[in-house]
């Protein structure tokens, strides 16, 4: 019976512009939503997967504000039994940070009598970016650790776990207890049902605080890209524009007569 | 000093691996540093030989090897501890790689047990003495200035920050063959097997000097033909937009953007993508953008150098048909 634990991150909802807030510190997302990056989706997706082969259950962890409990929730609706949020002000807090807060409720939980041979967690945040808290993670756990992959299945007392690598895809074995970050394209998350959704509501959420000071993360300040003023050319309309398309392809070279 | 990860492919030093080096060269001009690199894998002719050319070309002075069999199959942490090893003998004041998969996870590693900041997806240097660095945020919407002054700087530098521009002066680039040491422990998550699938155009996604993009105004699965048949007759490469992958009508591999590929070719022709952030991450390095959309206040079109306003089912045989007439084919 293995048990996974899997880790969200609550992240503005960006698709178009990005506003920041007026110290420079975080992105303003006062006037979108939020939501978790795809990677993280793919790993929930896998923890539901795994654990109803293995029979253990799939913990979904958060490090982040108080309103994180909406993506737990959402991660409850979908397959995890029951969700731990580590309230913190996470602009305070770096990658090492971030894994310190996560090593401490898989030791703590681990004393309880619960194990979590298995931690997922998205390959990047999708604000951040910092490729590293998984890493950072596994070496707290003294486990090994794997970054950008698909599928992941329990062999036993092991995990294969296949992502794309530069000659093809690459096929680890590991034993475990093991940290994995995971990558979008291997499974399609599945939408919650209403049952699903109502479960969640009435699942356990645990609220723990982290009891250590953050190290931080260095950023001294964010800034939007210097907007670009746009500068596009229209070719033209409909079908009668492929002439001057044409033109401009062979004028760029990408084609030559 | 200044160490790079160089990643290798079968010509040598992979293009964005050459960009790293030049990155370092011109921090290292304003610090006054030595830049020497770190190659490690088998490297089979004519990829050493075109390492070292490449290496020459950008003024690396040595290039550290290790040579270790145990090292034929990838393990991060084994790749991490062959770095460490030269981090230490060369006292290195930073540590760069490009921003690859293989390029974070390895410094991801190495920062860990060096107990040292990590920055992923550097465009600049904002600040030389003390250090601190300008990044890519939320897939490359915004930036962050990031202070980098542990003992060792360790960064990744974001694919196509910069030119791949030869050093002023070439060097003869010599070669320290070491012994790296790796534990068992390093190997435990080593890549047991590699399957190669013809379907994965990941590679060839990346590296194509031409991308036709496709996006929800495909309008289908069973609507690729044009977008295909123009892919072809452009000698390039088909890229999609995530919502078509996630419904299904083209597979992962060819995805562009925040969570698929990241590609820089000469020329992008999205085809019916809005140009959300997601997908924007994936293609803003793009040398040349011509849009073809019927929203002509679209992102992805504003933000093109070329467009093209209409239906691009259209629009699409409509440049086949010119295309074939004028070449001839």
């Amino acid at each position: 019976m293995t048990n996974v634990l899997v880790c969200i991150k609550r992240v503005p909802d960006v698709a178009g512009e990005v506003l920041l807030s007026e110290d420079g510190q975080s992105v303003d997302a006062r006037h979108v939503g939020f939501t978790v990056s795809p990677h993280e989706e793919c790993a929930v997706e896998l923890a539901t997967r795994v654990t109803s082969a293995s029979g253990g259950t799939a913990t979904v962890l958060s490090v982040g504000p108080a309103d994180s409990a909406e993506q737990l929730r959402n991660a409850m609706a979908v397959g995890c039994s029951d969700a731990v949020l580590v309230e913190a002000d996470t602009v305070q807090f770096g990658p090492a940070d971030i894994a310190e807060a996560i090593a401490d409720v898989v030791r703590t939980r681990a004393a309880a009598g619960t194990s979590y041979d298995l931690v997922l967690l998205g390959n990047d945040a999708a604000d951040t970016g910092d490729f590293q808290v998984p890493v950072r993670l596994a070496y707290a756990l003294d486990r090994p650790v794997l970054t950008g992959i698909s599928t992941v299945e329990l062999a036993g007392d092991r995990v294969v776990a296949r992502g794309d690598g530069p000659d093809g895809t690459e096929i680890f074995e590991l034993p475990l207890p093991a940290v994995i970050a995971v990558m979008e394209g291997g499974v399609s998350p599945r939408y919650p049902s209403i049952p699903g959704r109502m479960k969640a509501k009435r699942a356990p959420l645990e609220t723990v605080t982290p009891d250590f000071e953050p190290k931080g993360s260095g950023r001294v300040r964010l800034t939007a890209p210097t907007p670009r003023v746009s500068t596009v050319e229209i070719l033209g309309s409909g079908p009668s524009a492929a002439p001057a398309v044409v033109d401009l392809l062979l004028e760029l070279g990408v084609v030559s007569k | 000093m200044i160490v790079v990860l160089v990643e290798t492919d079968a010509q040598g030093a992979t293009v964005v691996s050459r960009e790293a080096l030049t990155f370092a060269r011109d921090l290292a001009g304003s610090s006054g540093a030595a830049v020497h690199a770190v190659a490690i894998g088998p490297l089979p002719e004519p990829a050493r030989t075109g390492l070292l050319a490449h290496l020459a070309d950008q003024g690396v002075q040595l290039v550290h090897i290790p040579q270790d069999d145990r090292l034929a199959a990838y393990a991060a942490a084994a790749w991490s501890t062959a770095v460490i090893d030269v981090v230490k003998s060369t006292s290195a004041g930073a540590l760069i790689a490009s921003g690859t998969p293989r390029g974070n996870e390895v410094l991801a590693h190495v920062a860990t047990r060096l107990d040292v900041a990590m920055a992923a997806n550097v465009v600049q240097i904002a600040t030389v003495e003390p250090l601190a660095v300008t990044r890519q945020v939320v897939g490359g919407a915004a930036l962050e200035e990031m202070r980098l002054d542990d003992g060792v700087a360790v960064f990744s530098v974001a694919g196509h920050a910069c030119e791949p521009r030869p050093a002023a002066e070439a060097a003869v680039t010599e070669v320290l063959e070491y012994a790296p040491t790796i534990s068992d422990r390093d190997l435990v998550a080593r890549v047991a097997r590699v399957e190669a699938i013809a379907t994965d155009d990941t590679g060839a996604l990346t590296n194509a000097r031409v991308v036709v993009g496709a996006g929800r105004g495909a309008g289908g699965a069973d609507r690729f033909a044009g977008l295909l048949e123009l892919t072809e007759l452009l000698g390039g490469a088909l890229g999609v937009s995530r919502v078509v992958t996630s419904l299904g009508w083209r597979p992962h591999s060819e995805q562009v953007g925040q969570t698929g590929s990241r590609i820089a070719p000469d020329l992008y022709v999205p085809c019916g993508i809005s140009g959300a952030i997601q997908h924007w991450a994936g293609c803003q390095s793009a040398k040349t953008i011509l849009a073809i959309n019927t929203d002509a206040e679209a992102p992805m079109v504003t933000r093109a150098h070329y467009a093209v306003i209409g239906d691009l089912h259209e629009i699409v045989p409509a440049i086949n048909a010119e295309l074939r007439a004028r070449l001839g084919r």
